[in-house]
Parts: C-alpha cells; structure tokens; sequence
C-alpha cells in the first residue's frame, strides 16, 4: 500500500466524451512500467488526469498514492506529494527565468529550504549529466527552447525534485537519438527503489534504452494487455493491430 | 466633489496610504484663479516675464477645451474646489538636517532613507507645491553638473533656464500643460554641460500630502553635447476619499550625440489624477529613453513623446502600466519624427485586473524630412480576469520616405497550460499567477534601477493578492 501508486477503474471524459473507460494499474515503487498504445487510445489523457489538468474530469474511479486518493487534490498538492509529470508539449513561460523557476519548485517540494549554495551545486551537477550548458538556467523557462531542450529540462526538473512516483508523457517523441540517450541516461540514473516510474509511449524505441519491468498495451480507453518487456518488441514487429483485432471489436468508422 | 474612486483598493495594502498634519506656511484660496498666481510669484519673488507668462497660461486653460478623444475627466475634475498653491517649507534645505522634522518623518516613513542617497548622485524630495529638500554629491556638482529645483533654477539660472523653458511643451499644449504653466511650483532643474557623464542617477521623490490638492511640479532637464544623465522619479500620496491632481510637465533636452534616460515609477494613490505632459527633443544622435511605470493613480493620463530633430537621434519608450481595481491608465507613447536617419522603438506592457482599465495609445509620426527612418512598435496587453478590460489605440502617420515601421501586438490571459504546467511541478496557484505576471512585465523591469526592480515586483505581487478565482 504505501509503497504503491494505484489506478482503479478510472473513467475520464474531456468536453463530455469519454476518453478512458475503466484503467487499471499499479505501479509500485523500484518498479519502471511502460503504457503503449496507437494514436488516440487515451494515454495523454491518462498523464493529464493523474496530474490534475482542469480540462479533464475524472467520472468514476480513484488514483491512490501511498493508499491516499489525490483526486481531490490540486496538481500543486499532488506534485509536492511527490507526483511527477514530465509533459509531452512542456509550456513555455516568457520572462521567468529556468533557474528562479527550478529553485521555487525545489522549495515547494522540499521539507526544509536549500541554501542557494546547495541548490546550484546540486543543479550543476544534474545539468552536467545531462550535457545542459551553463547559458541555459538564464533562459527564460522553455521560450525558444528545442525540442530537445525542452525535454531534457523535464528530465532535469525531474531529478532536482526527486519525485516518487513519475509519469512521461511521450518524452521520446521528437528527440533526436543522442537527446533520446541522455534523457534515457537521466531516467536510469534516477531508477531506484525510491521511485516508481510510468512511462507513456507510442513507439518502442525509448525502451531500448530503459527496459521495463512490465508494459501494457491501452486501446480505447482500457488497459488490453500486460506483459513483460518482450511484449515492445512484438509490438514492433507486428504493430498494435494483431491486438485490436484479439481483443476488440474492428471499430466502427464515422 | 464627486467621488468615483472612494473605495480605495489597497487601502489595507497602500503602505504610502498615511497622511502627516503638516502645519501650511502659504496656503491659498481654492480655484484657479489670477490672485493666487500674484500670490505665487510674490512669494517666489519672481521676474516679470515669469508673471505674465503664468496669467496668459492661465487665460489658456480657462479657454481650453479637453481634447476630443480623451473620454471622461470633463465632469470629473471640479477645479474650484482644488488648492493650487501649498507650501509646508520656506525653501529648499540642501542639508537633511535642515528638512523640518515632521517633513523628514514623512520621508522616513516612506522609506527615503539616508542610506539610500548613498547609491544616488543626488536626492530631490517634493512635498505638496514645494521642494523640501535638493541634494547633489560633491563630485558631481565639481563637473558642473545643476541639480536644483525648479524654482531655484529660475533665479540662479535664468539664462539656461529661459532660452529651454516651455520651448519643449508650450502652453497652448494641451488643458494640463496650461493649468500646470499657471501654477508650476517645484520639480528639478537638471543642467549637464558638455561631455560631461553623470554616471549616478539623480532621484526624486515627489509627495502629496495635502487634500483637494492640485501638484504641478516642473522640470527641466537640459543634456548638452555629448554628455548622460540618468533621472528617476517616484511618486506617492495618502489615501483621502476626495481627489487630488498631479498635473506635471517635464521637458528634456538632449543635445548632440548625449544621451539621457528619465524613469518614473508612480504609485500615486487612487484618488489622485495623474495628468502628466513628458516631452523630449533629441538633436543629432541623440538617444533619449523614457521608462514609465504607472501603477497607482485612479486615472492616468500620460503618453511620454520623443521629438527627433537631428539626424540620426534615436528615441526609446518603455511603457509599463498596471491597472487593478478603480484605475484607468491611459497610458502610452509618442515618437515624432522630423529629420532623417533616425530610429525608435515602443515597449508597452500593461496588466489589467480587478476590473481595472488600461489603455494603450500611441503616436508615430513621420514627417516628410524624414527619410529612412525605423520605428519598432511592440504593444502587450495582460488581462487577468473578465472583468478587466485593455483597450490599443495605435495612430501611424507617415508621410515620409524608405521608413520602415513594425508594428506587433498582442492581448493574452494567464493561460491554463501555463499555470497547469507551474503547478505540476509543487507551485502555489497564487505564486503560479505572480510568476507569469512578474515574467511578463520581466523585459521592461529589467531596464530599473536595482531598488525599483523589486519595488515594483513588490507591488505587482500585491495587486496580484486575491485574485485567484
């Protein structure tokens, strides 16, 4: 229980469509799972309503962290809970600067307030690890960044804020391979028996650089297969028809 | 008097809100009247021209009308029942020791600390009509550098003070340049002689502290060639449920290749007009700069111009206004264009919430002797709730050739990805909020001095406070 993030039965609907019909899962922590899922199943919808985002309304169901329900909860509260989310599309915030921004996150989370010192040596040493030059932190957080700037920065945030339970929303889309093996560096780094990570993704690439303990397969809303890592390979090789076709229904077309 | 603004936002908040029984040594009569224009300059003891220049300016006002595009104001403003004329010192002291103490404790209070001359090149501080207190380091007044109040200007001056005086802002200007030509009385006097830097900023502190009071300081600054200047001025008044006006006129001059910047940072209280006419004429590669803050005051109205006369000048205005509940900036600029060669750029930000208004309106003017010049328009507007409201008035005149101008605006709200994203990563909604603000206005507070950076940080996050829906 307390060791555990728990997703029972959701059902989430944006604008009165709904999206995810009844998920299931677990994730404890030491545990890296993978989502995967074709192209509008519900697996952005799933990050955004595990973090809380307005738009998306949560009709049935629970999401336990440690055995407490964070529904209710706002995202700031969930996140200094310890919920992580590292976004698919990370907004850009002109005129605020990445560092300032990292130091107040860092002290919303933290029991007790870094000295300055601390915080920017324990930031120079992330930042180095994830090959993030100096000029960066002066930025203003994400306004022109790349799409590989961005995502590395999630993946900084992520280890400054040591969260313990993450979820990334499709963090390998749109990197490059050499961005795609830092971020993948900086999750291995973080993967530990602290942490509990879900990893949301269409494409089996990232999971070559991290391996998962366990993948599920979401079509339409609903979780439709769980297996071990090999599961990401046959994906690969025969795509997710063979599923939908298994499991489902052939979907009515509009 | 009519009230529209008698519920005082921030009066809980308003740390400026205090008033301080100054005993008056003058005091007139209410209303703009010719007697308290004798009375001014009998006391001032003032030359003839001076006089009659301040009974024709008043024979201006009296005729003139507000212009057509300015809404409002006509029926708000009851001139009769505002005192024009209110002096709590004899003169200007140049020693702090020699301020009167009720005056200094009002200085004390509002933070004008003796240690924080140190940081400055001079400190000038304005309570009501007069000047209580004009200061310049040593080292500075050594170059020869001036640094006066207006009225002492006039009489050590009167050479300089007369070939620049009203050369920039007639008045026949407009209604507030008259009234102010009228009843002028305080302000700073700012000589720069040739090459010389003034490298520390010269800063004043302008205080309303009477009731149903009219302020119309005066200044004159005058940069000659190849010299800079940096001028900084800070305004605040107590909370009273009647109104008061401050009707300022500030003219500049900046001779060849100099350079000056003039920063205001106004927290006037919301029952204070804030009527302000700001001119400057840039001669040959000239570079003026204006940054102006309006964050207090019920109703600004006030568009700082740049005038190019030389070739090559170049004109600059930061514009920063923040309208929370019960104000209405009318804010803005102007750059005029009249010789070739020349650039200018506008950076307007503004904020609105709580139902506040705020206003954009500005001019670029191109005259036909003006070839090839560059205009840069940039115009923000950040509206905080439904209530609020932000309104861009841009005019464009060109009749010049090969100019290029750019024009770029922009009306957001505190979007929800923005705060969404803030707020997964353990940030407060409230802090969330401020953060994207205080981003906002970033580009323009950054060009402050250091003290007015976080003054205005301060009192941005204040006007943020409660407005969380």
């Amino acid at each position: 229980m307390a060791d555990k993030f728990e997703i029972v039965d959701l059902h989430v609907k944006i604008e009165e469509r709904e999206i995810l019909k009844g998920v299931n899962l677990v994730v404890s922590k030491g545990e890296v799972h993978a989502l995967m899922g074709p192209n509008g199943s519900g697996k952005s919808t799933l990050a955004n309503a595990i973090m809380g985002h307005p738009k998306y309304t949560v009709t049935q169901g629970k999401i336990l962290m440690k055995g407490e329900n964070i529904l209710e909860m706002e995202p700031d509260e969930r996140a200094r809970k310890g919920l992580f989310l590292a976004f698919q599309y990370p907004c850009e915030v002109p005129g605020v600067r990445t560092s300032n921004f990292l130091r107040l996150a860092c002290n919303a989370r933290a029991a007790r307030e870094l000295d300055v010192v601390e915080f920017y040596s324990k930031l120079e040493e992330k930042m180095k690890f994830l090959e993030i030059n100096e000029a960066f932190m002066k930025r203003y957080l994400n306004e022109g960044f790349s799409g590989g700037e961005k995502k590395r920065n999630e993946i900084l945030q992520m280890m400054m804020l040591q969260p313990e339970f993450a979820v990334m929303d499709e963090t390998d889309s749109g990197l490059d391979i050499d961005a795609l093996r830092i971020v993948s560096r900086g999750v291995n780094e973080l993967r530990g028996p602290d942490l509990g990570i879900l990893i949301i993704t269409h494409y089996e690439r990232i999971l070559r650089y991290i391996t998962p303990d366990v993948i599920h397969i979401l079509v339409d809303g609903k979780i439709v297969k769980s297996g071990g890592a090999d599961l990401a390979a046959h994906l690969e090789e025969h795509g997710y028809d063979w599923i939908i076709k298994e499991d489902e229904p052939t979907p009515v077309k509009a | 008097m009519s009230t529209p603004t008698t519920e005082p936002i921030l009066r809980g908040t308003y740390k400026e809100g205090f008033h301080d029984d100054l005993k008056p040594v003058h005091t007139v009569q209410k209303g703009p009247k010719h007697e308290v224009i004798d009375y001014m300059c009998d006391v001032k003891g003032e030359p003839d021209w001076m006089r009659e220049f301040r009974h024709r300016s008043l024979d201006i006002f009296l005729k003139k009308d507000l212009p057509q595009w300015l809404p409002g104001l006509r029926d708000e403003i009851h001139y009769d029942d505002i005192t024009y004329y209110v002096s709590a010192v004899e003169k200007s002291a140049n020693r702090w020791e020699d301020v009167p103490v009720e005056i200094r404790r009002t200085y004390d209070k509002l933070g004008i600390a003796k240690e924080e001359q140190k940081l400055l090149g001079g400190l000038g501080a304005q309570i009501d009509s007069e000047m209580a207190y004009h200061n310049i380091q040593e080292s500075l007044s050594k170059k020869g550098i001036i640094f006066l109040s207006c009225d002492d200007g006039l009489k050590q001056y009167p050479e300089i003070f007369k070939a620049h005086f009203a050369r920039a802002i007639p008045p026949e200007d407009n209604k507030f340049a008259a009234l102010n030509s009228a009843f002028w009385s305080g302000g700073s006097f700012v000589y720069i002689p040739k090459g010389v830097k003034c490298d520390i900023p010269l800063s004043v502190y302008f205080r309303i502290n009477a009731e149903q009071f009219g302020q119309f300081e005066r200044t004159l600054i005058i940069c000659e060639d190849d010299s800079f200047c940096h001028y900084v001025e800070g305004c605040s008044a107590p909370i009273y449920t009647t109104n008061s006006l401050h009707a300022a006129v500030v003219e500049i001059f900046v001779k060849e290749r100099a350079r000056c910047r003039y920063t205001t940072i106004q927290n006037w209280s919301t029952d204070v007009y804030n009527l302000v006419t700001k001119r400057a004429f840039a001669y040959k590669n000239a570079v003026m700069e204006w940054v102006d803050g309006n964050l207090g005051s019920g109703r600004t109205v006030k568009y700082p111009s740049v005038y190019m006369l030389g070739e090559g000048a170049h004109g600059e205005i930061l514009s920063l206004a923040s309208a929370d509940r019960n104000m209405w900036q009318d804010a803005g600029a102007k750059l005029v264009f009249y010789a070739p060669n020349c650039t200018g750029r506008i950076n307007s930000k503004s904020i609105s919430g709580h139902g506040g208004r705020a206003s954009y309106r500005g001019l670029v003017q191109v005259n036909p002797q003006a070839q090839n010049c560059r205009v840069q328009v940039n115009c923000d507007a950040l509206i905080l709730d439904e209530k609020s409201r932000s309104d861009t008035y841009p005019v464009m005149e060109i009749d010049g050739d090969l100019v290029t101008v750019e024009h770029e605006a922009s009306v957001s709200n505190v979007s929800e990805e923005q705060l969404f994203y803030l707020m997964s990563r353990g940030v407060k909604k409230e802090d969330a909020i401020s953060m994207i603000v205080n981003g906002f206005i970033e580009p323009i507070v950054k060009e402050l001095p250091m003290e007015f950076a976080v003054e205005i940080n301060r009192l941005i996050n204040l006007q943020m406070e409660g407005s969380v829906g």
